[in-house]
């Protein structure tokens, strides 16, 4: 049996007419697709790597990942208490605010901060065993995911307790002038799409900053070094009618361009809002929707060009 | 059917981190692919202008000294590496056996250790649940599966990695050199499931320098020198060029029985099927 055959090497290759079959390029959408469809499929793989991830950052403690809540309760209700009295609101309403705020934050500030590293941790895996780069961004995602749901308990006996104040319709979240609220009311089923809209963002943003920064080292850097600026810009211990508040005449004037022009409000707000039942403004839908299209498009596109660089770059 | 293709393929390694003049002074070395220095970033040819094809069915020997290519080829037969320059195609499932070390994870236990390898090696949860206990008995770890695998010594851990490795049905086959590290008793027994794996694989790469595996394993070869196809063809043919004499003159008497050939087997039998 002729076993290894020398393909026509000598032939004068013809573009899109080889005789023998034109192999495919390894830029091609079409690559980048199958990546994205052979990562998804392989979901047994990644779920098992997220978890795995969770058990091994809390492993030999008694605990566990109930550390996750634990750390979110105490920091969410030192917060809540401060900045309810900082700002005179009522603690009823402030403590559900900041809460929800936080648990939001860490899936996002995750998704920028271990997306960037999603590959690079990822470096031997990559280098010994051809997997679909998909599944090292949804072992990313699934466990940032996981998190979510862990804190997701502290938002539970928060709810439990204060569901009172926030079910009240017209109620503020500061005392004096602050903007009267619809209150928790059926809307808060938002929060739901709300949630698949920040995991789909969650997957481009992985991808998107995991292939940049295994070329590039400095953007994990970067990250980390915005990432508490990002925090303090953010309506998340303080809200935006604290703002508005201070210059009544106006409404905050250009002061509130700080924070419409800040991304990660817009997508905490689709999601905080249905939860503590504020108002839910479309505008916030409208920026989401727009990063999620142009997000996706531009990770196609490095997909395409630089998927199969990753392996060299790690 | 399974097969792959790889034609006019070059794999260019970026080095990011080096300097490119205390590259340059190095360009000269024997040792390793070619340096290319045209661009900013330094590049290492890892790989020249690979042209080969593999088909259902193939067991091929991949011969080379060290800083070849072998692995690399092993990557980019595999698609981890995708080529540079050139194209490739890979049809069928690969399981790749580089380093058995690879996916470990120190802090779980080894069943869990067997879960991941599976999982990454394209099984689904519910087919390694199956092998779980064939693997037990073959690595004859009894109750260390329980433990975390920090506490087992090298030899265990390889023993593990093969037993996964080995229970699983690859369509495609690529095995790095290194398989070794464990008491030969062990040995004996990992080779008979090898070349059962190697019998259930559609095709096979190996890349090794012991010349009695690769008599064992493989039909055909490729001969790489730095970081190109010097030859290929027949497993005797290549061995034989490569080494400057005949694999067969000096093969053990035990590997020769096992082989089922005399030492003074004529060129074309015995390796043939």
């Amino acid at each position: 049996m002729h076993t290894i055959s020398t393909l026509t090497s000598d032939q004068p290759e013809e573009p899109g007419a080889v005789p023998s079959g034109r192999l495919p390029a390894s830029r091609s959408f079409r690559r980048a697709f199958d990546d994205l469809r052979a990562g998804v499929a392989a979901r047994e793989l990644w779920s098992h790597l997220g978890w795995q991830d969770i058990k091994q950052r809390y492993r030999r403690s008694v605990l566990g990942p109930l550390w996750i809540t634990i750390s979110m309760a105490v920091t969410a209700f030192a917060l809540g208490l401060l900045y309810s009295q900082l700002f005179q609101a009522d603690i009823a309403t402030f403590l559900p605010y900041i809460t929800v705020g936080l648990i939001t934050w860490h899936f996002l500030i995750g998704c920028l901060q271990e997306g960037s590293n999603a590959f690079i941790e990822n470096e031997d895996m990559i280098k010994h065993l051809p997997a679909p780069l998909t599944v090292y961004a949804l072992r990313t995602v699934w466990r940032l995911m996981i998190m979510f749901v862990h804190n997701l308990i502290v938002y539970a006996v928060i709810l439990a307790i204060f569901f009172p104040a926030l079910a009240q319709p017209g109620y503020t979240i500061i005392e004096e002038g602050g903007i009267p609220q619809p209150g928790l009311n059926v809307t808060a089923l938002m929060a739901f799409p709300a949630f698949g809209a920040l995991a789909l963002n969650g997957l481009w943003v992985v991808l998107l900053l995991g292939i940049t920064s295994t070329r590039f080292r400095d953007v994990p850097q970067v990250i980390a070094a915005i990432s508490s600026l990002l925090f303090f810009m953010t309506p998340i211990v303080w809200s935006i009618d604290i703002l508005a508040a201070k210059f009544p005449e106006t409404g905050g004037g250009w002061r509130q361009y700080l924070y419409e022009f800040n991304p990660v409000y817009h997508f905490l707000e689709i999601i905080r809002a249905p939860m503590i039942g504020n108002v839910q403004s479309l505008h916030h839908w409208f920026v989401v929707g727009g990063f999620t299209v142009v997000g996706w498009l531009l990770t196609i596109v490095v997909m395409r060009n630089y998927r199969s660089r990753v392996s060299y770059w790690v | 059917m399974v097969s792959i293709d790889v034609r006019n393929a070059y794999v260019d390694f970026p080095i990011f981190d080096a300097k490119t003049r205390s590259l340059k002074k190095k360009v000269l070395g024997k040792v390793g692919g070619k340096i290319g220095t045209e661009s900013k970033v330094p590049i290492i040819e890892a790989l020249q202008d690979i042209t080969m094809s593999i088909r259902e069915g193939d067991r091929v020997g991949l011969v080379g000294h060290n800083g070849s290519g072998k692995s690399t080829l092993l990557r980019l037969l595999s698609g981890i590496y995708e080529p540079t320059r050139g194209s490739s195609r890979i049809v069928g499932r690969v399981a790749p056996v580089f380093d058995l070390g690879i996916g470990m994870d120190n802090e779980i236990s080894g069943y869990e250790n067997i879960m991941i390898r599976g999982l990454y090696l394209g099984m689904t949860r519910k087919q390694m649940q199956k092998r779980v206990d064939d693997i037990a008995e073959f690595t004859e770890l009894g109750n260390y599966l329980q433990m975390p695998l920090r506490a087992y010594s090298t030899g265990m851990r390889v023993r593990l990695a093969l037993g996964v490795v080995t229970s699983i049905n690859p369509e495609i086959l690529l095995l790095d050199e290194g398989i070794g590290a464990v008491d030969s008793a062990f040995m004996n027994k990992a080779r008979n499931r090898l070349v059962d794996l190697v019998k259930r694989s559609g095709a096979l790469v190996f890349a090794s320098h012991q010349d009695e595996l690769l008599l064992e394993l493989c039909t055909s070869a490729v001969w790489l020198d730095e970081g190109h196809v010097r030859q290929q063809g027949s497993l005797r043919e290549v061995l034989t060029a490569y080494k400057g004499k005949d694999p067969y003159e000096s093969i053990g008497a035990e590997a020769a029985k096992r082989l089922g050939i005399r030492s003074s087997t004529p060129v074309g039998s015995g390796y043939t099927s």
